[in-house]
């Protein structure tokens, strides 16, 4: 933003709310007020869908298609086949997997969904109380890898007691996305900036200040001229549940997380402030809320959580850092809120089937060689029927009766 | 991240279309045989890493090492598991682990980690890892896990040719290189091409200068990304400014950024990478002056066959010039271009390097 721009948006004090675009303002009242039936549809929709791009792209169903009128019994069966063989094995990959000779093996899946889910909860609730305070926080990758970044170094370079050295760097990594997100909160705050420019570019500067970092002495590992840090330290790393499976101690911070942003969001001033800045900037202010220190705080907040998606991926799950650490959580965890209706128990709900959607998807590309990319293409089939109510109803033929705009609160998830 | 997903949605609607034109639904139904009675009971598994397996560079040409052996019957199918991020590695080795497979490819320096535990825990799975080596933390050996065949190339070999021939080809005196990331795998390829254009200026007495790589700071020119292909351009077009006639991007498919720099600037040639750039690149073949070939895909083919005959070995497989394992490319439009003596070095340097009368290096060598 130029110095001349800045000087005509900037507001002595930031007391003045920016212009709120009513775009996202319409986005934010369907999402908050639409009903759980409408998001349950999108998904049964989006895996309906799905199942047709397994079918078309089966190279045995092509084949059978080929001699569909000599034939046509066949193309059904394959088609069957494949689009059932696929399904169960993702069943089989993200739930659990009945074939298995032990409980600990037959619930191995289950664990990976949850491994999969826990920086989708956390990054989730990143993106849902920004959303929650009207600000669209696209910078949850950015903020990940800030948290990744300071959870990994406090974790293979200091060498502090056990407990304390794992708070410690949590604490970091926590800390760090918060100050990520927080410089987009207070520039929003102060001078206008439009926070999803500045995300959008402060996850730019993220990435390629992991990949600067990858290349000095300080983060590599020892004996390795590739671009990938030492281990963390044992006393860092956040426990594993149980053995055979990478399921770790983050889950429950993110289980943890989501409850403190429920109460945050419902229980406390600071929540209330935050949510009534979200619903009408211009009322807030009115009532004397400080629009300025909620988009800060908000943004804060945000970051922190998307700082403990990183550190719960570096100190976790995978131990170590590398440049593909956050690996388009960031913007997952968007459809995740979105999917969520930035709610913190949907954000949970909502995290947890991506998590299913990711492990299955592993599971259903090695057993049945469908390409993974379907389930990316479901996950944003699913965003996009929930950003288009009306193509649903239309679908499924359900009449709404219009509801008034007053109910501040979700009523699906909680309910 | 988001031009990855946008890859996906053009991937599955290509896939999409391909399908709309199989379904005429006209053809004979075929009889009904036992499928799959060819002998062979070998599956080729394969873990990809983030570029996934059609990303033009080095999952791609791994993965056509496993269909090659699948098409010359050695083995009886294919299963590959795309990586979308680092957290995919450990359950797609996993899951490939669960499968029956006969040998397990891993591509790439990012996927060690997952692949070192994975044989660890399943000392009866065997594993191939493309482009790793596992060393000694500290002393820096080379480190042999009993069943891991480590798949690596000396490209700076072959590119040290090639460095070669772009001095001697070069009418403006200076040549460049730039490269996706400063990992090893580039790297190596800018040593030996560096180096080549040295011993271009010494054997000549030329004052050949090379622009985006110097071998003594290890430093030069990265996108650090495989992806930004708008980045990339605008390094090429920076070097040609600061009149570099020949160019190697050594950063797989946005490598093809340099290719448009190229022919809008005219009169400036490329040098390819990993594949023969004439045959990979067809839009573009006529500005291909060689390609630094890393052979991949034979290295796979072999690893995949030779376990499959029960052969195998943790033994490293190293590709150089002796081996094949890396070449350069034939010379094909620029042949008469290229002079007949310049041509004769090249030649001879080649066999001097077989022989080991000449020895190249690299930091990145194996």
């Amino acid at each position: 933003m130029s110095e001349q721009e800045r000087g005509t948006t900037a507001t002595p004090g930031g007391e003045q709310p920016p212009q709120e675009p009513s775009v996202s303002h319409r986005l934010w009242r369907e999402l908050t007020t639409g009903n759980a039936m409408l998001t349950v549809l999108s998904v049964v929709l989006a895996l309906a869908i799905g199942g047709l791009l397994i079918i078309l792209s089966d190279p045995r169903v092509q084949q059978a298609a080929g001699y569909f009128a000599d034939r046509p019994s066949d193309t059904f069966a394959t088609a069957w086949q494949s689009v059932s063989s696929a399904y169960a094995a993702m069943f089989r990959g993200s739930l659990v997997d009945f074939g298995e000779y032990s409980v600990v093996r037959a619930v191995r899946p289950l664990a990976a969904t949850l491994t999969n889910a826990t920086p989708l909860i956390a990054a989730g609730l990143a993106v849902a109380i920004a959303f929650r305070t009207g600000l669209l926080n696209i910078g949850a990758e950015g903020q990940i890898i800030l948290g990744a970044i300071g959870a990994g170094y406090i974790g293979f370079t200091m060498d502090l007691p056990v407990v304390v050295h794992l708070v410690v760097a949590v604490l970091g990594g926590v800390l760090a996305g918060a100050v990520w997100g927080g410089i987009a909160g207070f520039l929003k705050a102060r001078t206008g900036a439009h926070e999803v420019i500045v995300t959008i570019m402060l996850n730019y500067i993220a990435r390629f200040l992991l990949a600067y970092l990858l290349t000095i002495a300080a983060f590599r590992r020892a004996g390795r001229s590739d671009p990938i840090s030492p281990y963390v330290a044992e006393s860092a790393q956040l426990p594993r549940l149980f053995e055979g499976a990478r399921l770790h101690l983050g889950f429950l911070l993110a289980l943890l997380a989501a409850a403190v942003v429920w109460w945050l969001l419902t229980r406390s001033t600071i929540g209330f402030r935050l949510r009534a800045v979200g619903f009408n900037p211009h009322a807030a202010t009115t009532a004397g809320m400080s629009v300025a220190r909620s988009y800060t705080l908000a943004m804060c907040i945000a970051g922190g959580l998307a700082g403990l998606a990183g550190a719960s991926q570096v100190l976790g799950t995978e131990r170590f850092l590398s440049s593909g650490i956050s690996g388009g959580l960031g913007f997952d965890a968007i459809t995740v809120a979105l999917l969520g209706r930035a709610n913190p128990w949907g954000t949970v709900a909502a995290g947890l089937l991506f998590g299913a959607l990711r492990a299955g998807a592993v599971t259903m590309q090695a057993e049945t060689g469908t390409p993974i990319d379907i389930v990316l293409v479901v996950q944003s089939l699913i965003v996009l029927f929930i950003a288009a109510p009306p193509l649903v109803r239309a679908i499924f033929r359900i009449r709404v009766r219009s509801r008034g705009l007053g109910a501040p609160e979700a009523k699906g998830w909680e309910a | 991240m988001i031009a990855m997903h946008r890859a996906a949605v053009i991937r599955v609607g290509a896939v999409l279309a391909a399908s709309a034109l199989v379904v005429t639904a006209c053809g004979e139904a075929p009889e009904e045989t036992d499928a799959g009675s060819d002998g062979t009971d070998f599956v080729g598994c394969m873990v990809t890493d983030e570029g996934g397996v059609d990303d033009k560079s080095f999952n791609e040409t791994s993965h056509r090492g496993l269909v090659n052996a699948h098409d010359a019957g050695t083995i009886s199918e294919v299963q590959v598991a795309e990586s979308h991020s680092t957290a995919d590695f450990e359950p797609n080795v996993s899951s490939m682990v669960s499968q029956d497979c006969g040998l397990i490819v891993t591509v790439g320096f990012m996927l060690a980690d997952a692949t070192a535990a994975a044989a660890e825990s399943n000392p009866d799975e065997r594993f191939a890892i493309v482009d790793f080596q596992y060393t000694d933390e500290d002393s820096g050996e080379p480190v042999t896990i009993d069943n891991v065949k480590p798949l690596v190339f000396n490209t700076h070999e072959a590119s040290f040719l090639a460095g070669y021939l772009a001095a001697g080809y070069s009418e403006t005196g200076t040549v460049a290189t730039w490269g996706g990331a400063k990992i090893p795998t580039v790297t190596i390829f800018m040593d030996g091409y560096y180096d080549g254009v040295q011993h271009y200026n010494e054997v000549h007495d030329a004052d050949v200068e090379v622009l985006g790589w110097d071998k003594e700071s290890q430093d030069g020119q990265f996108t650090d990304d495989f992806s930004n292909a708008s980045l990339a351009q605008q390094y090429s077009e920076n070097l040609i400014q600061q009149g570099a006639d020949v160019i190697m991007p050594v950063a797989g498919p946005i490598g093809e950024s340099a290719a448009v720099a190229a022919r809008d600037a005219g009169d400036v040639a490329l040098i390819w990478v990993d594949t023969d750039g004439y045959e990979s690149l067809p839009e573009y073949s006529d500005l291909i002056l060689t390609s630094v070939v890393k052979g991949m895909d034979t290295a796979v083919q072999e690893a995949v066959e030779a376990t499959a005959d029960g052969e195998f070995s943790p033994e490293p497989f190293v590709g150089t010039l002796d081996n094949e394992g890396v070449s350069i490319a034939p010379y094909h439009d620029f042949s008469d271009e290229i002079d007949e003596e310049l041509a004769d070095e090249v030649a001879e340097l080649e066999q001097q390097i077989i022989d080991g009368d000449l020895e190249v290096q690299s930091d990145a060598a194996f």
